[in-house]
Parts: structure tokens; sequence; C-alpha cells
């Protein structure tokens, strides 16, 4: 009787007993689909927030490299479970929009963390080079690990990692198509790319403000407002300062 | 079987209780699946009803969840996680035996009017078709044990289905190591009579 007995314990728990589980603590892992400028991405997210965003050919592709990457199963939400923020946050691509959401950045280290909320700053039409996240974070020689940690941003377009570009001008590699699909989705934000890259070319880094002797980023939206006349092309910051000009507080184009 | 390989199942549980410590969410699901399959045994051996089986699992993870998320990281490292959840899931039982009729489906999918019946109706032979011999005994087995008294239900299940130490069942079950031995062992004659008098006196006359 005791073997017999022993037997009653070789039993598995019910199919799909660990998604509910984690259903009713809230952990479960949802997704929907979203159109943006480069076709229908799909997004997924728990109670942590938004953790993954991905360009696949459909849902079932998106499970699978979903499940593959996270080790967890993730299921179609219901329309009325999309959060509100989510959606606004993917019509509108503002920054303040994808600042008010939260990110499960588990998968990514304190380093690669750090590299996104940085880039969450950059306002929706503007770009800033590899090291200016690597300046503003503190880790100014880790130019090229910031190039590697927006690369593995699991929530590209909503972390916008697409508005980091090389120092030189270039608009640099991307994640989610390469160069082409950047450009096409800075140009979808308002950002004039071929302008950018000529201005890169000739050697020129910032915008000064004859006006005001500010000097920013090309694409900053203080140093846009400048009537043409009072814009003065700049190849450093040395010879910024050396006219004169101090650096704008918004886009901080220096320490 | 757990019992068989009690050095692995020991660096599972510290590997998960660290995990846990480190951050709820994040180890959460994999400390579900690692156990899920033990406590829901657990819990049909106790309840003798899939449905509630499954509730009772599904309802210890969730009050498991909600203390880890109160509990400091210290506490959560130092768990002892599956005494835990066997005590946990005993004391749903517990509550549910002790609660008030509620509709339940019990062993043969008929709706019962009573939870307390659900433990009881279990008759062997009422099952809706005849199924292969072994599957009949561990039926009979398990219907018989629904019918054992609980303080014996739960020191059999422990000892002989988990097959934990007597130390272990007697922190689950909140009593003294003497008491927890003759109840085990209360439990298993009573058992034997059951299966007797129900005519499975051949099989388990000889009784090992």
């Amino acid at each position: 009787m005791l073997k017999d007995i022993q037997r009653l314990g070789e039993m598995h728990a019910p199919a799909g007993f660990t998604n509910r589980v984690l259903r009713a603590v809230g952990l479960d892992e949802r997704f929907a689909g979203f159109d943006s400028p480069l076709g229908r991405v799909y997004v997924a997210w728990n109670a942590k927030g938004i953790s993954s965003v991905m360009r696949v050919a459909d849902e079932a592709t998106f499970r699978k490299e979903f499940e593959a990457l996270h080790g967890r199963s993730v299921r179609r939400a219901a329309p009325r479970e999309i959060p509100g923020a989510l959606r606004r946050a993917m019509e509108t691509r503002s920054a303040a929009d994808a600042r008010r959401l939260k990110y499960d950045l588990r998968s990514c280290t304190q380093f690669e963390a750090a590299v996104l909320r940085k880039a969450l700053e950059i306002p929706r039409g503007q770009v800033r080079p590899y090291n200016w996240i690597a300046r503003e974070i503190g880790r100014p020689k880790a130019v090229r690990a910031v190039g590697t940690a927006l690369a593995n941003n699991p929530v590209p377009i909503l972390i916008p990692c697409h508005r980091v570009v090389r120092g030189d001008g270039k608009i640099g590699n991307y994640g989610l198509g390469g160069p082409q699909k950047k450009t096409r989705i800075l140009e979808a934000e308002g950002v004039d790319v071929g302008a950018l890259e000529r201005y890169a070319h000739q050697g020129m880094r910032f915008k000064g403000v004859a006006s005001t002797k500010i000097f920013c980023w090309p694409t900053c939206a203080a140093g846009r407002r400048a009537r043409a006349e009072n814009v003065r092309p700049f190849h450093s910051e040395a010879e910024a300062r050396a006219a004169g000009y101090r650096p704008c507080k918004q886009c901080r184009p220096a320490a | 079987m757990n019992a068989l390989r009690p050095a692995a199942d020991d660096r599972t549980q510290r590997k998960i209780a660290a995990a846990l410590a480190q951050d709820v969410d994040t180890a959460f699901e994999p400390f579900v699946r690692a156990y899920q399959d033990r406590l829901f045994a657990y819990a049909l051996n106790l309840t003798a009803n899939p449905a509630l089986a499954e509730e009772v699992a599904q309802d210890t993870f969730v009050a498991a969840y909600r203390a880890l998320r109160k509990y400091p990281p210290s506490r959560r490292r130092s768990l002892a996680l599956r005494a835990w959840l066997y005590t946990i899931a005993l004391n749903r039982v517990r509550n549910l035996a002790r609660s008030p009729a509620s509709k339940v489906v019990s062993l043969d999918g008929r709706a019962t009017p009573d939870r307390q019946l659900a433990f009881q109706l279990v008759e062997p032979g009422t099952g809706p078709a005849i199924q292969a011999e072994h599957h009949e005994t561990l039926g009979e087995l398990r219907a018989a044990l629904g019918r054992l008294d609980l303080r014996y239900r739960g020191a059999v299940v422990l000892r002989h289905i988990e097959g934990r130490e007597y130390a272990e069942i007697s922190r689950v079950l909140g009593q003294p190591v003497g008491t927890v031995k003759s109840n085990v062992h209360r439990g298993l004659a009573l058992l034997r009579a059951d299966l007797q008098r129900r005519g499975h006196a051949q099989r388990y006359s000889a009784l090992g």
C-alpha cells in the first residue's frame, strides 16, 4: 500500500496553472499590436512596466521571440486592457508621454538602464550624439558601451534610441531595421536628416545664436527658434566659447 | 520522488529563496514553476477534489506572493519555501473544511451541495468508466485518503506521499514530532481498515 500511496504524489499541475497564478497576482505578461512609422510593432507589458517592443511579421512570431528572450509566456491583451498611457505614447511618440510610462528593464544592467533612461529625455524631433549620453550619465569614456546598450534596447520607439546618432553626424545604426529605418522614423518626427548630415559633413557640430550668445545641438528646439541671420555654426565647443558663447541649458551641448 | 534527492531539492530551494530575496517580481514565476506540481499533488491528496485542489494551490501562491512582498529580503532569503507552502495550503484546506456549505464539484464530476461532503462523498466505483486497474487502485486510495480525518490525512500525505522528515512535518503541522508519528501510524491503520472493509482486502491484507 505504501508504494501505491507514494504514486499519489506523481502529479502535474493542470495546464495553464502558472499563467493563472501570475494573472491573479498581476504579474502576467500581455501584448498588443500598434502601427508605427516602421510598420506594425508589438508591445508587451506587465505590472512592472513596458517590457518589450518588437517589429516582427506577426503575433505568432512575437510570442515565440518573446518567450525565447524572456522565458515567460505572453498573451494578447483585450482592447480594454491596453493602458491609455501606452496608446497615447505610441500615437504621439512625445518624450513627455513616453516618460509617463513605467519600464520593466529587469533584463538590463544598471549601466544599460541609465543609458536608456537618459535617452528617454531626448525630445521628439531632436537628436543627440552617443557621447552626450556617456557624459550625461557620468561615464564620458564609455561611448562604445552606450552604443551597445542602445543597440540592446528592449523597448525601442518608446525609449527613443533612434534619437541617438553618431558624433560625426552620420545617422548610425538601428536595431529595428538599420539606418534606413532610423532615418524614416526620425523624418516622421520632423528631423531633417539630410540637412543634419550635410551640416556635420562640413565639420559643424553646434549652432550658435548671435542674439543670445548661446550655442546648442543643431536640433535643439531653443536654437531652432532663432532667426536665420542670427545663426552661427561652430566646429567645436572651444570655438564657440572663444566667440563668447555659453552652452544651452536645455540641450546641454557641453558640460 | 522528492525524498530520493533531498540534496538537489535543498539546493533548488536555496537558489530560489536567494532570487526572491533579490527581487520578488522577477523570481516569482520560477518559484511557481518549481513548486506547482508538488503543491497541486499535495492539495489534491488533501482535498480529493481536482477543482478544489487547483483553487487551494492557486490561493496558496497568491497568499505567498502577498507575504513575500511584505517580507524584508533577509526573511525571504531564509524561508524554507517548500514547508512554508505546505503550511499555507494546509491552512486553506482547514478553512475550507470548516467553512459553511457551498457548491463544489466532487471527484466524479457531479455537483455536491457541501464542501464537507466533497471530502467524504468520493465513493470508489462511482467514477464514469472502468479504468485501468492501477488507475482504479490509485483512485480508491485517494478516495480513502479523503475519508480520513484531516488530522491523520495531513500527517500521512506529508510523510508518505511528500516524503518529508518528521521534523519538517512537525513544523508544518505545528505539532510535536511524537504526535505526528502517532498520527501517521494511526492514519495508515485507519486507511488499511477502510480499504479492507470496502473489499480491497486481498490487495492490502499483506500490507507493506
